[in-house]
């Protein structure tokens, strides 16, 4: 078990190309980090260049107290999952968890203890003399980790290991290795694109986007406070609403579209003129109550079902195609009719601010965060 | 539920027609044919023939010289299968293992494929030509006088060089597109589980690529065996009395030289059971130990 650093590390593919992009992360030990992102954002490489399948052009990684720049895959003492579980289809499951073992020259009645110890915890006792491809998928899974397991590595490494599994089993799953990874205690990185999985299983989470970590922080600390409009339009489902903005007036309030909106009574003063991006989350939009004085109006084009939830698609009023599309999540028991106006309002401190060219986000003061009740006024 | 059933229509017959006709016109009518002439003693100037019986293959399996040729034969097909097997996957591996300028290097590994056998075969020869071949000027320079066509020995070496080379690019595509069908993510599981490189290929990669090997074994023990033959007629330069020959070798020239069609007969059916219990018994047995992942 040890702790890693990660130290302004970047890959540059021919000379010009940086997959990962000055990246510093310090995962202490037994620590879960999750690092999330879209396809492309070079998340899979930085966990490639900490296992050592990909070499680092620029920084430092460093596990336990050695730097492993230049140091062999099969000796920086990880264990890695993949995302196709990357089994040796010409092994028993017995072997396949033992390969590494023999390879390192433990002695037998060792391996034999151990790959038995791993195979009780995951449940695979009656599958070790099968081979993978007799296997079903989560029982594939389940042998790559007791692959991983069984090294007692000091880092784990998972490469979206849940993603080729189906819904149900995957929500399992991602229980099983959070429980697995408590139980041992091992400093863990996992790459995945789903937030569900990163927000479940992250102690930290690191949003990456074209090759920059966004933000480092803990999944709440992320959700409540996105450090830009991309990492707010990426954690929370469904997304964060992004309303492009421009301040106005004494630079207290907003012109969305045709509409003027006025969230921040108290906020610093914005230099009028200045584009933002306001962003709201959509539970954080509930309907006015029958005398409540409503922030905005919402013309719905559309509504889905979930159940426990309804969201409620539409553009805010006056609606038509010029005006801002929005999202909301109404309790279950709502009905709407496509078309009809929906006065909402917004919770206190649940708006964001962003900078409308850098994405940036406009941290306002605490107590500056509150809404300005019945401030929407209608061009 | 009903069973879809054809009856007992001439339809699927007529569709196994054409695949029917024609390994009876090119294989079984010619096989038939050599076995009936086996027990045939056929007049060298074709007036008719006698027949007698399984002295033919009496003759044959008795003959000093043909059993010289059948031990060079095995030899040769080994030392052939073998080292065009052996190179080739080294080649193949190294090759994979390239990272820049990988499409130049495999063009140019591939490149023997694109020449005609014949050309191919003929440039061999140019090698080890006695006048003008590198191979000979080579040789000389370690004091080998090597005399292609006169020396026993010598002949044999450079028929097999000859033999490899040509069947390196095909065992090499073979090997290059088996080593590339293994998933990145076993590969590099494996280099995580093990540090030495040479463990990794015998544990991991070289299992992987046993249908690919399997295959090979087959095409390069057939290639070695048949489709050699044009090689040593050119290397021989028709002159066979002192040189080494493989047994198809042989059934042509005793066949169409020797004029002696009921021995040549009985050598092709004696090759034709070889053939038959070799392949059976690499589909038994060496088959059982190949990984169809």
């Amino acid at each position: 078990m040890a702790q890693v650093h990660i130290e302004r590390v970047s890959k540059i593919y021919s000379g010009t190309q940086r997959a990962v992009n000055d990246i510093s992360i310090d995962i202490p030990d037994g620590e879960f980090v999750v690092l999330v992102g879209p396809s492309g954002c070079g998340k899979s490489t930085l966990l490639r260049m900490v296992a050592g399948l990909e070499s680092i052009t620029e920084g430092k990684v460093s596990i336990g107290d050695r730097v492993v720049n230049g140091v062999d895959p099969a000796e920086r003492d990880i264990a890695m999952v993949f995302q196709n579980y990357a089994l040796y289809p010409h092994m028993k499951v017995y072997d396949n968890m033992a390969y590494g073992l023999r390879n390192r020259g433990m002695p037998k009645a060792e391996i034999d203890r151990r790959v038995r110890e791993a195979a009780k915890t995951l449940e695979l006792e009656h599958l070790l003399e099968r081979r993978p491809r007799e296997l079903s998928g989560g029982q594939r899974q389940r042998v790559a980790m007791g692959r991983a397991i069984v090294r007692s590595p000091k880092v784990f490494l998972f490469d979206e290991p849940l993603s080729n599994l189906d819904a149900k089993l995957r929500g399992q799953m991602r229980v099983e290795i959070r429980n697995l990874q408590k139980r041992f205690g091992v400093t863990s990185i996992y790459v995945t694109h789903d937030q569900v999985e990163a927000m479940t299983l992250a102690d930290t989470l690191v949003v990456m986007n074209n090759g920059v970590a966004e933000q480092i922080g803990s999944p709440l600390d992320v959700y409540e406070r996105p450090a830009s409009a991309f990492v707010a339009g990426f954690i929370g489902a469904p997304a964060m609403n992004l309303i492009e903005a421009v301040v106005e007036g004494d630079g207290r309030a907003l012109a969305v579209g045709a509409s003027r909106l006025a969230p921040f009574s108290h906020s610093p003063a914005l230099e009028p003129g200045r584009p933002v991006t306001l962003g709201i989350r959509p539970e954080h939009l509930r309907r006015a109550h029958a005398n409540e004085k409503a922030d905005m109006d919402l013309v719905v084009s559309a509504a889905e079902i979930l159940g426990a939830d309804t969201l409620a698609h539409g553009r805010i009023a006056p609606g038509g195609t010029g005006a801002a599309p929005l999202i909301v999540r109404l309790p279950g028991n709502v009905r709407l009719e496509t078309g009809a106006r929906l006065p909402l309002v917004l919770e206190p401190g649940a708006a964001h601010l962003f900078d409308g060219e850098t994405g940036r986000r406009i941290d306002l003061a605490e107590a500056a965060v509150a809404p300005q009740q019945a401030a929407m006024a209608r061009a | 539920m009903n069973k879809v059933r054809f009856g007992h229509s001439v339809i699927p017959y007529l569709f196994l027609l054409p695949q029917i006709l024609i390994v009876a016109v090119f294989f079984y009518l010619p096989a038939g044919e050599a076995v009936r002439s086996s027990f045939y003693l056929e007049d060298p100037f074709g007036f008719g023939s006698t027949f007698v019986g399984l002295d033919n293959y009496r003759d044959v399996l008795s003959n000093a010289e043909y059993r010289r040729v059948a031990i060079f034969t095995v030899w040769f097909t080994v030392l052939v299968a073998f080292f065009a097997l052996a190179i080739a996957l080294v080649l193949a591996v190294k090759a994979d293992a390239v990272l820049r300028g990988a499409k130049s290097y495999r063009t140019l590994l591939m490149w023997v494929y694109a020449i005609a056998p014949p050309v191919a075969g003929l440039l061999g020869i140019m090698l080890f030509d006695q006048h003008v071949g590198p191979i000979v000027k080579m040789a000389s320079w370690f004091g080998w006088n090597l005399r292609v066509g006169v020396n026993y020995h010598d002949t044999a070496f450079a028929m097999i060089v000859t033999a490899v080379w040509l069947q390196i690019a095909v065992n090499f595509i073979f090997f290059l597109s088996g080593l590339q069908s293994i998933p990145r993510s076993v590969r590099e599981a494996a280099r995580i589980d093990c540090r030495s490189g040479f463990r990794r290929f015998w544990t991991v990669t070289f299992p992987l690529l046993t249908p690919t090997a399997f295959f090979l074994v087959v095409i390069n023990i057939t290639y070695a065996l048949f489709d050699t033959f044009g090689l040593i007629d050119l290397m021989t330069k028709n002159e066979p009395g002192n040189n080494p020959v493989t047994l198809v070798y042989k059934v042509f020239l005793d066949g169409f030289r020797g004029n002696d069609l009921g021995g040549s007969s009985a050598q092709s059916v004696i090759l034709m059971a070889v053939v038959f219990v070799l392949t059976i018994v690499q589909f038994r047995f060496i088959e059982r130990r190949v990984h169809y992942s």
